[in-house]
């Protein structure tokens, strides 16, 4: 029993992880219908930069607010150089866009920090304590503070605020939003940039245990795709849940499922997905779409 | 009464075809103007070449400022509300948010707490409603939304494109009745789109009948009501 609750805990560790970056996703999929494969290059490339600053004798918990508004800022950027001259275009050449961004960040990132994986520190402990019984560590109680907070403060951002009333209305329905004196292509980009924020964080949660490098995301962001479908991609509510669903099924999975671990924990993530799109489409928080024939 | 608005030789299309062959007409400060004709006609088109919706040549003055070349969102904060046609509300979002749209270029706090009371009083099912999903509401109830987040705006310009569509005739009614309030006690201007001719020239000083694309009869809305040729071979009744 300790040790099941123990994996759960840290699988819900793991899943606010898979929760920041499904996020992330659903974000830039409200915004424009479009899964942005380049998330979790996005967000590596902020973990080295975090890196960076660490490295460079910056207090951990500056470096982390940094890298976030530097992520914010590239986001912006990303979309005003890269995504807005094709924002019209199908969608098909939007998803080969940031399949090519993908490639490119990843290139990028290859060639200024190398392939070698690096160790990214961590300012919580491993030492464990013992809540009801069960041991946690510092680490994963600690990732799962601050992925709260984060999503907490964009839960509050999206639904209190009149800028996230905005960028909400500009999603459903751009046409009425610009009628109201929205400036809906800001909203966009102010949508990429808050998407690369929340990815960043889950690049930099994710980054003591994976170990720092070009490929590290790459896991993660299968696992944050499952976290989107299930969740119903266009719910940022669900994308949380989900998030934290697959990474305790995940954990679960690998501690209990005799086989299931390392690798093979992938495998779940892609089951979650096919029976999720086979059994029910539109996830378990998704309006789903109603077309008329 | 000084011009408001101001169209002149306005041509737009989209695409391959042209919906207006060259368009001129005015509203002014306060006044109530209608613009009629049939399907196609470009009613809708003229409107939407106002507020940047469609691209579009000639002339187009607000308030003496040229529009031309101006996005939407900026010739909106000039003053101008456009309820556009199938009104615009964004369903996904409750009654309050929509109305909080509204809002959202102002940044006169007690203004716009002021302007929510006097909104209620036009429309006090909207208080009722408030916290539900602005896709629940009835057709009627969404027109009433629509002009009551148009309101918010503060806007000296309301163009209106056809308010009455799907609603009953009482409905359509009480709507034209708050209109008029509005245009009256507020001295907002109105550029009315409608299909249903007899109402619309009841409520306006002056109108335009559109055919093809050009303005084909214009003048004072209680001399338009009383020609006979007129009616028959345009406004349909």
């Amino acid at each position: 029993m300790q040790d099941f609750l123990q994996q759960v805990v840290s699988g819900i560790a793991t899943g606010g992880i898979f929760a920041s970056l499904a996020l992330a996703l659903v974000l830039i999929y409200n915004a424009m219908g479009l899964v942005n494969f380049a998330q979790g290059e996005m967000a590596m490339l902020a973990t080295f930069t975090a890196l960076s600053l660490i490295q460079r004798g910056v207090d951990y918990w500056i470096a982390l607010p940094v890298t976030l508004v530097l992520a914010f800022v590239g986001g912006v950027v990303i979309q005003r150089v890269v995504i807005r001259p094709v924002e019209r275009a199908p969608v098909l050449t939007l998803v080969i866009v940031t399949l090519g961004l993908a490639t490119l960040i990843n290139g990028l990132a290859g060639f200024l920090f190398g392939y070698v994986p690096r160790s990214f520190p961590s300012p919580f402990s491993v030492q464990t304590v013992s809540i009801l019984g069960a041991f946690a560590s510092y680490q994963d109680l600690g990732v799962i503070v601050v992925s709260a907070i984060v999503l907490v403060l964009m839960y509050v951002l999206l639904q209190r605020t009149p800028i996230g009333l905005a960028m909400r209305a500009a999603a459903h329905q751009p046409e009425a939003s610009r009628l109201l004196g929205i400036r809906v292509s800001w909203m966009l980009a102010l949508g990429w940039g808050l998407a690369s924020a929340v990815g960043a964080v889950s690049g930099i949660m994710a980054a003591p245990a994976l170990l720092l490098e070009p490929n590290m995301m790459q896991t993660v962001i299968i696992y944050a795709f499952a976290a989107a479908v299930l969740g119903g991609i266009e719910s940022p509510l669900g994308a949380v849940l989900g998030g934290l669903i697959v990474g305790v099924t995940v954990n679960l999975a690998g501690a209990y499922v005799p086989g299931v671990g390392g690798d093979l924990q992938l495998a779940v993530a892609f089951a979650i997905i096919i029976a999720v799109l086979v059994l029910k489409p539109n996830g378990l928080m998704g309006r789903g779409s109603v077309r008329r024939a | 009464m000084s011009t408001l608005l101001a169209l002149e030789g306005v041509r737009a299309g989209y695409g391959q075809t042209r919906a207006l062959h060259g368009v001129s007409m005015s509203v002014g400060e306060g006044d109530i103007v209608a613009l009629l004709g049939a399907n196609g006609a470009g009613k809708t088109t003229t409107l939407r070449a106002v507020t940047g919706g469609v691209r579009w040549e000639g002339s187009i003055h607000f308030a003496g400022r040229s529009l031309s070349r101006m996005s939407t969102e900026s010739v909106v904060r000039l003053g101008i509300a456009h309820v556009p046609e199938g009104r615009g509300i964004i369903t996904q979002l409750t009654v309050d948010e929509n109305l909080r749209l509204g809002a959202y270029l102002r940044r006169d706090r007690q203004g716009v707490r002021a302007d929510y009371e006097r909104v209620f009083d036009y429309f006090p099912i909207l208080r009722e409603r408030r916290e539900l999903s602005a896709g629940a509401l009835s057709g009627g109830e969404q027109q009433m939304l629509a002009l009551a987040r148009a309101l918010l705006m503060r806007p000296r310009l309301l163009l209106l494109d056809e308010p009455s569509l799907g609603l009953a005739p009482l409905v359509v009614r009480s709507l034209f009745e708050i209109i008029r309030t509005i245009n009256e006690k507020e001295g907002v201007a109105v550029l009315l789109v409608e299909q249903n001719a007899r109402i619309a020239l009841e409520l306006s000083s002056h109108a335009y009948v559109l055919e093809v694309g050009r303005v084909a009869v214009e003048g004072p809305s209680a001399q338009l009501k009383e020609e006979e040729s007129v009616r028959r071979s345009y406004l349909g009744y």
